[in-house]
Parts: C-alpha cells; structure tokens; sequence
C-alpha cells in the first residue's frame, strides 16, 4: 500500500469483528476527514469501543478495511506502531499512571524516542520541560503537577489523559467518554478543552451524553449493533426517527 | 532532573546504602584476617562464608526486585538462572581440581571417570579459563532468559501465567539436570572443589577475598539497578507494571523493556549462583528447586518490593531467620515461620518493610508540611 | 548336536511308552533311577528323561527334589530329603535313612534346563488346568523335543481351550525347534505360532536355527512382520491406555484447581496439599477401619471419599476465608500466601504423621489385573480413570444444573451483578473455593491407590495440575479435559523415545512454547469478557 487509497485520515471500510458469534461490529464503513471532530453516539452494544479497539490495534477485524492518512493498513499493525503513526487513545475508564506524578504522566507521553536504550540515557531538555508547563496550563492541573496521580479526582484524571494524548502529539485523537462521572461545569470545560485541541488535531469522540455532544457542535454519527444507523448534525440525527427508535425502545 | 542518570541515582539513602555495604566488605574481611581467634572482635571463618552466602542472596534479591518490584514480572524461576551461573562457576572449578581428583584424571572430572565417559563432552572445552567461565557465568544466564523472554513477551504472557511458566523452566532444568547423562554430575552435582585461580577455596584468606569481592557485586548490582530505576527508563517500567496495555498505546514498546530488564536481571542472579558456589563448595540440581525460587522472591516481599534496598535487607533478614531456627531446637517450627512469613506479609505488609517505613516517613513529612502551611508539595514517590 | 539321535531315539520310545496307555511299570521307573546313582552329567541326563516318562506318581518328587538339590544318592540307592529334612527312599516314597556317606546328584546348566523341561512335561498332566497352562508355556519357551509325546497325549485329553491352545502352541515350538520335522508340520506350526502373536512367539520365530528351507524362512518371516504389526499395533493400544490412565490422574489433580484458578480465577499454590489431604484421609480412615473392624476394609475408600471431600473442602474455606478473600484482584500475592499455606499444610502433617510414606493400602476390588487382547489392564487404574470421568461429570452437572452453580456462575461472570441479584456473594466464594479444594480432597483418596502418601505428595501434582488448566484455556471444564488427556497420552508416547524425564521436559517444553502462541489455552473464551 504505497498510494493513497483516499483522501481521509481515517478509513473504516465494511469492518466486521465477533466474539464466540456475537457481530460486534457488523460491515461498520466510516471516514474522517483530516482537520475535522466527530462525535460518535449509540446505545451501549452498539460498537463504539470495539471500533477504538480495531483502530489501535488492540482487536483485529475478522474481515474489512482499516487504513490511516490513507496509506497505513491498520489490520496489520501492532498497538506500539499506531501509536507510532500519530493515533493516541484515551480510555473509557480513565487510565493513568497512578504512581507517577502528574508530570511524569506528562513527560512519558511526550513525542521522544521510545526505545529502551533512549529512555535509559534520557535529560530533560527545556524545550520539554517548557511543553509540559504548557500542557499544564491546558489541562488546569499546574497546582498539582507534583502530585501522585493516583491521588487526583476521577474529572481531574480525566483530564491528565487528555493532556496526555496532547503531549503525544498525535495526529489523531481518539476519546473515549471523556465526560462520564464529571460535573457539570466539569463536563463543560471539557468540551472546551476539546473544542480548542481541535482547532490543530482531527478527533474522535465516543459520548453517550448528549449535552456535551450538541455542546461539541460537530458532525455526529449514530452506531447501532455494529454499523452505521445514521450520519449528521445533532439535530439531524436526534430527528431521525430509527435512532429515536434505537434509544427509546420504540 | 536534568543531570546524568547515574548523578540523579545516588539520592541520599541510596549513598548512605552503598558506604553501608562498603564498609561491611571492608571491615567483615578485616576483623576475620587481622586480629587473632582470640579477640572478642575476630569473626570466624565459617561466619565470613556464611554472610557471604547471604550476600549473595541479596544480589539474587536484588535482581528479583528490579523485574517484580519495577515490572511487575514475577519470575518464580530465577532460581534457574542463580543456578546456572553456579554451574558455569562450578565447571570451572571442577577443572581445577585436575590430578587431584580420587581418580587424578587430568582432564576428566570424578563423575565422568566414574560413569566411564571417554572424553571431555564439547560444552565442558574452555572452562579450564577463568575469563572464559566468568563469561558463561553472564551468558548462559542471559541467552536462556533472552530466548525465553523474547517468546513470552512478544506474545504477551503476563502475570501468573509468566510465573507458571518460570516455575515450569525451573522445574524442567531441574529435572534434567537430574539426570546423569546431562553431564553435570547428575545427583551430586558438582563438588570438592579444590581451588579458585590459583587460591584454595577453603583458605581463610580466599574466603575473605570472596566476601569482599560479593558484596563488591552487591554495590554493582546495586547501582545498575539504580540507575536503571532512576531514569526514564525506570518510569517506563512502573508504567509497564501498573498499566500495561496504556503504555503500549503510548508507544512504547514494552515487550523490548520487559526483555531487557529481564535479561539484566538474570545475568545479576548468574553472577549471584557464580559467587555463592565457591563460598559453599557445592552446586547440585536441588538449586533449581521451585521452592527456593519462590523463597527468593519472599526475601524480596519481606523487605519492600520495589524498594532495592529493601531486597537486599529481605534476603539478609529471613535467611538470618533460617539459619537461626534451621541450627537449633527449632528446626521442625522454621517450615511453619517461613510459610507464615508468606502469608502474613502479604496481607498485613504488602508494602514490606522499607516500603512501609517509607510510606509512614512520607505521610508524616506531608503532615508536617501541611501544618507549617507549605502544601503538599515534595511528596515522595512511593516507589523510589 | 552329538545327542541329537539318542534324543530322537528316547523320544520315539517315550512316545511309545506313553502311548501305551501310561503303562509305566516299576521296573522302569527303578531303572530310570538307577541313572542318577552313576555320578555323570550325561546319564542324569537320560535318567531325568525316563524318570520323566516313567509315569510313576513319585517322578514329580524326583525331579522336583533334583531341581532343588535335594536328591542323594548312595550306592545304588536314590533318596529324596523333604523339605523338612527327613529323607524318603525315592523308588518307594517310604521314609528311609539315608547313608552318611549320600551325595547330592549334581547339576549343571545343560541339565538344568532338562529339569525345567521334564518338570514341564510332569505338569502337563496336572488336575489343575492353571498349572497345565503354566507347564505349557515353560514348554513354549523350553522347546524341549522330550515333552513332545507328552504334550500329544496332554492334547488329546485336554478339554479347556485355553489350556488347549497353550498346547498346540507349545507343540508347534517343538516341532519348529525339531530338526527332523516335517516342512508341512513346521508351516503349520509357524501358523500356529504366529497366532500367539507375542514377543515370545516373535523370539521363537527369529531364533530359528539355520539351515531350513526357503519355503519355511519364508513362512517365518512373513509370520514374524504379522506378529511385528500386531505387537506395533497393540503396543500403541497399551501406550494410549497407559497414556489415557496418566491423563486421568492429571485430570483428577486438575480439576479442583480448574474450578478454583479457572473458574475463580484464584491461584492456589497449596491445591497440591489439598490432595495431601484428602490422601491422609484415606490414611486415617484406614488404619481406624484396621483396628475396629478390618471387614470393612474393602469399603473404605467409599468411607474416604465423602470424608476427604469434606475435610480438604473445609480447609478450603477456613483457607479462602482467612486469606484469599483478602486478596481478590491480587493473583500474584495470592501465589505467594497459597505458597506459605503449603508449606504451613505440609510441615503441619509433617509433625503429625512423621515425614516417612504411609501404607495405604488397596482394596481387593483394586488389586490385581486381567488382560485385554495384547496388554494388561490394572483394576486400580481402571478405576481411577472411572472415578475421575465420574468425578467430572458430577462437577458438570453440580456446575450446569443446581443453584449453587447458577449462582457461582453469576458471581464468576458478575460479581457487581450478581450481589445485587441478592446472591451473597462471599458465601458463593467461599463455598466455590471450598468444592474445589474438597474434589482435590477426592482427588487425594484416589491418588494415595497408586502414589506414595508422603507430606511431599501434592508437590509432585501442583506444576502438572496448573499445566493442564493453562493448557486447557483457563474457565473451560471441557478443555481441562481434553488437555489433561491430550498430555497424559503425549507423555506415553513419548517415553519410549526420549525415555522419562526427557519425555516429561519435552512436554514441559512444549506447553511453554503452547502458552506463547495461546496464552489463553486450546479453548479460549473470546471477547471483552476476558480484558478483565
């Protein structure tokens, strides 16, 4: 695959996964352009994490097409090398080092080299130490930098894997309810804070709550048991009559 | 944060630690050579060789720690590796000996005169040379941890069923080693050592050597680890430890560090067999035993995982503890201490005993600095 | 081959003799004793070969008393001294004194072999047809050319078949081994043998001696490449059941620990000392039955069996009540405590019962064995791998069909669900842990039938036990199972190659390589279920 096959930075093409015959994902075509923020919706069940798991490498499709900046095979990657590639993934349940520091958190997501050898010989440059104060003025967790993640509060760590994936430097953010268990001012910020990253990135946002999804503004597309119910605006898809189906149990 | 790694591995208790061990290596050999039997201070013979086994017990702690205390590797075979580094010492030694075994073959050890080997097996060549023993000690330790490591890791065998499989490696080597046909002297193993380049193993001054030169392995042991602990590289293993599949999607290769720090760690425990061997005067295949290595890997909880210096302190503590009860009336209780020791720290001292020292100094620090109104500011990292 | 015709010429006259209805007189028998007094190995010779034929009812005595080196002789008397020391005159049976001056007659190993022979042939004509099976096949492996008049005359009377077909066989032996015989008779005796089929009867046929014509090499070696296939072919039957009998006691150790580290997800490091336990039950059980009421002793493994169960299920839940509960979500502290509970278990039975083996011993039910075909089949086996499918497919059916299992189920898949379900949740641990650690219990009583019953004995299960439930995919009965069977016959098959231990590492070393490649086993449950 040396030529682009698309003009997308995410491809989704007829992707079928399932597990001892449950379809979790069931012939799922989706694209993202470069630039843009997409929220996705649907029930629970509906296939949203296991499409964030088929596009980091953590499940592999049983057939269809995954490709990135239209040239990289997904399907034949490992985790590492997505990653690699410029793809970061935040988690459903927020996941961070908790026996490191808010700044350590930061300072092993940062863009650097990976390797063993690397790390081992590693000094902190002041350009990194510079993006670190950054990122903490983004993420509004500068009061707390030294602090053990572990002990930090559920939005708070939210928001440390935020920031994590913006010191990553990717290209593609994928964000995985970002809002569940926050306030709501919290959950208000937060969309904020996305809104801003994605000035410069393209992002993926996976929400159950819709408050935070009209507050996002953006495209919206609707999964149900593994594909595509329906594509839009908010409004649009909130109108469309399957989804309300789909959610209501009509 | 921005000095070389090895400056920022020599915090404060970590320097302390290290003048610590020096001065043992120093004043332990002193007090046996220089002043007479006679004096209140003279530390037998028999006391230097048994500290310098628990010495390397440490070492063999130690290396523990680094894969199950900053990876989150338990390896309950690294008694293999500790073994197999006895081995290679133990080959040389048996070359040593020469004419002068009860059958006074010149090439051929005892064993294989008495199992009527013709020859020399080619795996025994070169361990007549010393720089060539003392390779092995590191490589047949490393390579077999490599190899092993490189399968398990890249198809990702984690947690208790990485430490079946290790018991599984240590208990199949045993049995082999067994065996008589290996060519390790079966049984009986390998013994009767009668000297070490040229010195008696059994002289006074030879074993004084030896304990220095352990607890020289100690320090070095030490500082690697500290070093590897202390830099990025260090970070990237807690990570690894505590959330593994979140520092893949960082992009870090985790199956290259696991490989690393668990080859490292077996060529720590390698040299750790090869310094005990001379000091004990026997290596058999009971070595391998799983249970020793899953009582190597309690020293390690008794002291604090994940605090080196808790490793070594573990080791030397519980088998201070063993050889106390195991010498006297007590004997048939120490089964009963040692299994109650695993019980009991791990639900009552699951941090150990430097980690929960360092765990009240840190909550008191905070109180203390909270109360002059200063913030919570330089809580220390739980784990080093 | 100087004997050969005084041979042939003795046994035409055997044959005569006995042909003529056993007419043995006296006289003969008193000649062919006379033979024993001349002090030379070739006249005992001949003197065993009459006597033999003589028909004389004290010529069993004879040559018996010959064998054991408790005929004398002196002058021209022959006594037989009893096994009690006193001496008989052995042309009458009737107590006699003998001389001081009587020798042994002595033996040599050409003679020995004659003894053997005629001892044969006497048999043959026992009341007893265990015993005539028994002389016809020393005769089989003597080929002894003077009991052939015997065995014509044992055949004609012979009514069992088995005895029957023992006969023939040792017939066609001699008549094989005659070098005077028939071509006909030798291809119908190569025939015969190679229906035996053994390697008796495959020794028989390469051990031919040369000179025999093409036709009858050629019979042979055909005979020999049909018994080679047979043998092939029931040496793969023996090993599959010696295969499938290490399976099944590989399950039995397993299955316990498949319900707790499987089904639970617990590692219990001690789950070998609860078949410890359940093999001291058994122990105890017995010696009580011994000295009040030794009767019973042919139940006492029903006794056990309950027992054991509750016992080591009772330890169990004392076990994950006082430390395992504690350490949910923490399986490698969980390792290291089960460890020191092993180690606190052992040590404890240690001081209580001494660290030596105990005697536990089999019921008459398990004892013994029958043969099947080729191979030999030991009850205590069978059993064993009847108890452990029965065994398992109670576990299935307590799993599938009762509430408890419903329940511990639930709590395995869900526990947040499960609780607010209103199933208490850590009454259903402790009861899972505790059938786990009771059907190791059971375990124990089976395994104390054929394994020393020593402190050390869980030992020897616990790396064996996790093999299988890793092997098989973690959570899967069914692939306990398989697995457990799949490596007891894997480790038979390989043992005639690679011998034992070699056989035992290679397995060790495949599973390690098996775990690489499908770290969750040969069934393994697929999904998010198992991100957990």
């Amino acid at each position: 695959m040396d030529a682009r096959t698309t003009s997308a930075l995410l491809y989704l093409d007829a992707v079928s996964v399932s597990f001892d015959g449950f379809k979790a994902l069931n012939d799922l075509s989706l694209t993202v352009e470069a630039g843009e923020m997409r929220a996705i919706i649907g029930p629970n069940g509906a296939g949203k994490t296991t499409m964030m798991d088929v596009i980091t490498g953590k499940t592999r499709p049983d057939k269809g097409d995954v490709y990135f900046d239209g040239s990289h095979d997904l399907t034949s990657l490992d985790e590492t090398q997505i990653a690699e590639l410029g793809i970061g993934r935040k988690f459903q349940k927020p996941t961070v080092f908790e026996m490191h520091t808010v700044e350590d958190n930061l300072r092993l997501a940062l863009k650097d080299d990976r390797t063993a050898r690397a790390t081992l010989a590693w000094r902190e440059t002041a350009a990194e130490q510079a993006r670190i104060g950054e990122i903490l003025g983004v993420i509004r967790l500068g009061p707390v930098r030294r602090r053990v993640a572990g002990s930090l509060s559920h939005g708070q760590k939210q928001w440390l894997e935020i920031g994590m994936l913006l010191a990553q430097d990717p290209k593609l953010l994928l964000v995985d309810e970002p809002v569940a268990g926050l306030t709501d001012v919290e959950t208000h910020q937060t969309a904020e804070l996305l809104r801003e990253i994605a000035r410069v990135k393209t992002v993926v946002v996976v929400e159950h709550d819709m408050t935070f999804v009209r507050e996002l503004g953006v495209k919206v597309t609707c999964l149900h048991e593994g594909s595509v119910l329906a594509e839009g605006t908010i409004d649009q898809v909130s109108a469309n009559e399957r989804v309300v189906e789909v959610y209501l149990g009509r | 944060m921005t000095s070389s790694p090895l400056i920022r591995a020599l915090d404060r208790s970590a320097v302390t630690f290290i003048l610590v061990l020096v001065a043992i290596g120093v004043i332990v050999p002193l007090l046996n050579l220089a002043l007479p039997p006679s004096s209140p201070w003279h530390v037998p013979t028999y006391l230097v060789a048994l500290w310098g086994k628990y010495v390397c017990y440490a070492l063999l702690a130690l290396s523990i720690d680094l894969i199950w205390g900053y990876c989150g590797i338990l390896s309950l075979g690294h008694g293999a590796f500790f073994a197999l580094g006895g081995y290679a010492m133990g080959m040389y030694l048996m070359r040593q000996i020469g004419t002068r075994g009860v059958y006074a073959d010149p090439i051929r050890p005892d064993f294989m005169v008495f199992l009527n080997w013709p020859e020399l097996p080619v795996y025994w060549y070169g361990f007549q040379h010393f720089a060539y023993a003392a390779l092995m000690v590191l490589l047949v330790p490393g390579l077999l941890a490599f190899v092993f490591g490189w399968f398990a890791f890249r198809s990702r065998v984690t947690g208790v069923y990485l430490s079946i499989i290790t018991q599984a490696l240590t208990y199949a080597l045993m049995l082999g080693f067994f065996r008589n046909n290996f060519g390790f002297g079966g049984n009986n193993g390998l013994t009767d050592f009668k000297d070490i380049l040229g010195f008696n193993v059994q002289a006074q001054p030879t074993r004084a050597a030896l304990f220095a030169i352990s607890v020289a392995a100690l320090i070095l042991g030490f500082l690697i680890c500290r070093t590897i602990v202390a830099s990025k590289l260090g970070m990237v293993l807690i990570s690894i430890r505590d959330a593994e599949s979140r520092t893949r999607f960082l992009g870090y290769r985790v199956e290259n560090y696991k490989l690393f720090v668990f080859t490292l760690s077996a060529c720590m425990a390698g040299v750790a067999g090869a310094l005990y061997v001379p000091q004990v005067g026997i290596i058999n295949p009971s070595e391998f035993a799983p249970g020793n290595s899953i009582e190597a890997v309690i020293w390690v909880a008794v002291g604090g995982r994940g605090t080196l210096i808790g490793a070594v302190l573990g080791a030397a503590v519980v088998n201070y503890g063993k050889t106390t009860f195991t010498s006297g009336l007590l004997a048939p209780y120490w089964l009963f201490v040692l299994g109650s020791l695993f019980v009991l720290v791990t639900l009552l001292l699951p941090r150990g005993i430097v980690g929960t020292v360092r765990h009240y100094r840190g909550a008191w620090r905070e109180r203390r600095n909270a109360a002059h109104g200063r913030g919570a500011q330089a809580a220390p990292k739980p784990a080093e | 081959m100087l004997s050969c015709e005084r041979i042939i010429a003795l046994v035409f006259a055997l044959g005569l003799l006995i042909a003529g209805a056993l007419s043995a007189s006296a006289q003969n028998f008193d000649a062919a004793l006379a033979g024993f007094t001349k002090d030379s190995y070739n006249d005992t010779d001949s003197a065993i070969g009459a006597v033999a034929a003589s028909g004389n009812p004290l010529a069993l005595d004879v040559i018996q008393a010959l064998q054991d080196g408790r005929l004398l002789f002196s002058g021209d008397k022959v006594f037989i001294k009893d096994k009690a020391g006193a001496t008989l005159d052995a042309a009458t049976g009737k107590p006699a004194a003998a001389p001081a001056d009587a020798a042994n007659v002595r033996l040599n190993n050409r003679l020995r072999r004659s003894v053997e022979a005629a001892l044969g042939g006497l048999t043959l004509m026992s009341n007893d047809p265990a015993r005539r099976y028994e002389a016809a096949q020393a005769v089989f492996k003597s080929r002894d050319a003077n009991a052939l008049a015997t065995l014509d005359a044992a055949l004609a009377r012979e009514t069992d078949t088995r005895v029957k077909r023992a006969l023939s066989e040792a017939r066609a032996a001699v008549i094989l081994y005659q070098p005077g015989a028939a071509e006909n008779d030798k291809i119908a005796a190569i025939g015969s043998i190679k229906e035996r089929a053994d390697q008796d009867a495959r020794g028989l046929l390469a051990g031919l001696p040369g000179g025999q014509s093409a036709t009858v090499q050629k019979a042979a070696a055909d005979a020999i490449a049909s018994i080679d296939n047979r043998l092939a072919l029931w040496n793969m039957v023996q090993n599959a059941w010696y295969g499938l009998s290490l399976g099944s006691v590989l399950l039995l150790a397993a299955i316990g620990l498949a319900i707790t580290f499987g089904v639970m997800g617990v590692i219990n490091m001690a789950h070998g000392e609860m078949v410890m336990l359940g093999a001291y039950v058994t122990f105890v059980v017995q010696e009580i039955i011994r000295a009040r009421n030794p009767a019973l002793f042919d139940y006492s493994l029903f006794i056990a069996v309950p027992l054991a169960f509750l016992f080591a299920g009772s330890v169990g839940i004392l076990i994950e009540r006082s430390v395992i509960r504690f350490l949910y979500g923490r399986p490698l502290e969980t390792l290291l405590a089960t460890w020191g509970i092993s180690l606190i278990l052992q040590q404890a039975v240690r001081t209580i019962f001494g660290p030596t083996n105990k005697e536990v011993g089999n019921p008459s039910w398990m004892s013994g064995a029958f043969e099947l075909g080729g191979i030999t089949v030991t009850y205590n086996r069978m059993w064993i791998i009847v108890f452990t499918l029965a065994v398992f497919a109670a576990l299935l059916g307590l799993l599938r069909y009762t509430r408890l299992g419903l329940e511990m189920r639930a709590v395995t898949q869900n526990r947040q669900m499960a609780a607010s379900m209103g199933i208490r949740t850590a009454r259903i641990d402790a009861l899972t842990f505790g059938l786990g650690s009771g059907i190791a219990g059971i375990a124990g009583v089976a395994l104390s039938q054929i394994d020393n019953v020593s402190p050390n004995l869980g030992q020897g299960y616990i790396i064996d036990s996790f093999l299988v439930v890793v092997f098989g995919g973690v959570g899967n009965l069914w692939g306990t199972l398989v697995a457990a069977l799949t490596l007891g016959v894997a480790n038979k098959f390989l043992e005639p190659f690679a011998g034992a231990v070699l056989g035992k590492i290679a397995i060790l070393v495949f599973i390690i390589l098996f775990i690489q490649k499908r770290p969750r086993g040969l069934f393994a449950l697929k999904g998010r279920a198992v991100e957990a």
